[in-house]
């Protein structure tokens, strides 16, 4: 088989990846929703729901996409549930009462996402039970995402759906009062997913480069379930000005094109646009937050026509108001570069210096072990005609970046270099 | 569904109720009260341990002979001194119910089966 074929059949298998992706996530977390609803637990509607993904993903690719793929999945969810719940009579009358269409409820969603992601669940539990009931991936498909063995996953969803039905975790819109910290849980399951996604795309991880899309998918639907939040529309928005801006990311061969070098031709433009607009939506609702911020820092990039006519002194401002709401050592250092960046008086190279080093010490402690940190010191300290003190700083980054801290060096680079 | 609240003390906390002024202990003592008062509803049963130093432990590991020793099972800085089991619908109900806990700055959920 010559590589060309090989090409080819791996872009046909990736699009009819993405298609079976796309009517999965459509269809089966609503229908896992509206199973709980029925059954009114939650470990035998997921049960049911993932048994019936798996015959889709078993069928589909070889017998095509059925007409209708929601009454198709509840048919065989029927069907099969009748099978696995047998021996539980409650369950089998009230399996069998359901009929197409089922009734819709955009609630049910919703009480399945804040299901899967309430605080008294293990952190990789949230993931996995998320991308499996709420997206319907397969436990196979989120092992390959993210890098560990299918029986982890299926120990983590195992787990999970224990604690739930033991502890009593209830399936549930929270109320006013538990919202914002619970959606907080929501949107940082889904900021997890994206920057997993995000940064293994091109590195030889197709599946986990599908986080990604899972994760626009999760924040546009929680943007239309729970509206007026900004935090909501600022990680959608996020999500997309990243995404509008990925196929500029990787050369052919795979490497990653750092944002100063990116053809930015390769932009798209319209999408840039789009997700801008998202962001002053949830600006005229005068609450900022992290994600909100974190945004409008990459809108800076992605509106920016060249490196050079890059607005630094705003995007000084906006990590200023960052580190206000959210203090943390790697955004004091993309703060930093930004200063360096920006004009003189108040940026430069020397005034980007004496940021890093005013840094506490716990901070530095932090940034010691991140490659970025040493190359930017060593970028400054050349700049400032210190070579010797650069080149020890370089020395550093380049001891950090040859061990498997690549992925670290990637994750601080999501923010700034996009 | 039934939940007990177990009440874990750490030594820090011992050491500043210690070192309150007599009112400020009352007042805490107090805070207590009105959490159970306002809870009442909801606690089927509840009660407060004696000291740690107070615990004798038995194990019993098969051999012929239990083994009994003085403290608490558990060795640590963190010890269960009292609880309170509830019934409420779920564990966001037990949650916001333990949030407003006014003492100790442990509170482990544990549901009962």
């Amino acid at each position: 088989m010559t590589g060309e074929n090989t090409g080819a059949e791996a872009e046909r298998r990736e699009r009819a990846h993405g298609e079976l992706a796309r009517v999965l996530r459509e269809h089966a977390g609503r229908l896992t929703a509206c199973l709980v609803r029925v059954l009114g637990d939650f470990a035998a509607a997921e049960d049911v729901m993932a048994d019936a993904v798996e015959t889709a993903l078993k069928r589909w690719p070889a017998e095509g996409v059925p007409e209708h793929p929601d009454a198709w999945l509840l048919t065989v969810a029927r069907r099969r549930g009748l099978d696995l719940l047998r021996r539980q009579a409650r369950y089998r009358d009230k399996l069998a009462e359901l009929t197409w269409p089922p009734q819709p409820d955009p609630d049910d969603q919703l009480k399945l996402i804040f299901t899967c992601c309430h605080p008294a669940l293990p952190r990789p539990a949230q993931l996995a039970l998320t991308l499996r009931t709420v997206c319907g991936l397969t436990t196979a498909q989120i092992a390959a995402a993210f890098l560990v063995p299918e029986a982890t996953v299926v120990q983590r969803i195992t787990r999970a759906k224990r604690k739930i039905s033991q502890a009593g975790i209830p399936y549930r819109v929270p109320g006013d009062d538990e919202l914002p910290d619970r959606l907080d849980q929501v949107l940082a399951v889904v900021y997890l997913l994206f920057n997993e996604g995000y940064l293994a795309s091109g590195g030889g991880r197709p599946h986990a480069a599908h986080l990604a899309g899972d994760a626009e998918w999760l924040a546009a639907r929680l943007a239309w379930l729970v509206p007026r939040r900004p935090e909501v529309l600022g990680l959608l928005a996020l999500i997309r000005l990243h995404q509008a801006r990925a196929a500029a990311r990787f050369t052919a061969a795979g490497d990653l094109v750092l944002l100063r070098d990116q053809d930015r031709s390769r932009w798209d433009r319209a999408a840039i646009a789009e997700a801008i607009r998202l962001l002053e939506r949830a600006a005229a609702l005068r609450r900022p937050g992290p994600y909100q911020l974190q945004a409008a820092i990459v809108a800076c990039h992605a509106e920016a026509p060249t490196w050079d006519d890059t607005d630094w002194e705003q995007i000084v401002v906006l990590y200023d108001m960052l580190l206000a709401l959210a203090p943390s050592p790697v955004h004091r250092l993309h703060r930093a570069i930004a200063v360096h960046h920006a004009p003189p008086p108040r940026g430069g190279a020397d005034a980007a210096l004496a940021v890093l080093d005013g840094l506490s010490p716990a901070d530095l402690r932090t940034l010691d072990r991140y490659p970025l940190y040493h190359a930017t010191r060593a970028e400054l300290l050349r700049a400032l005609d210190r070579p010797a003190a650069a080149r020890t700083a370089d020395r550093r980054a380049l001891e950090l970046t040859a061990n498997p801290a690549q992925q670290a060096l990637l994750q601080e680079r999501l923010t700034w270099k996009g | 569904m039934k939940y007990v609240l177990m009440f874990v003390e750490t030594e820090e906390f011992a050491k500043e109720l210690a070192a309150m002024s007599e009112p400020d202990r009352q007042e805490a003592f107090e805070r207590v009260g009105r959490w159970f008062a306002d809870h009442a509803a909801h606690i089927t049963h509840h009660a407060h341990l004696g000291p740690a130093e107070a615990a004798t432990t038995v194990r019993l590991d098969g051999s012929a002979d239990a083994v009994v020793t003085d403290g608490p099972f558990v060795e640590g800085k963190e010890v269960v001194s009292g609880y309170a089991e509830i019934e409420v619908a779920d564990l966001d109900q037990a949650l916001a119910i333990a949030r407003t806990w006014p003492a100790c700055p442990v509170v482990e959920i544990r549901p009962i089966t």
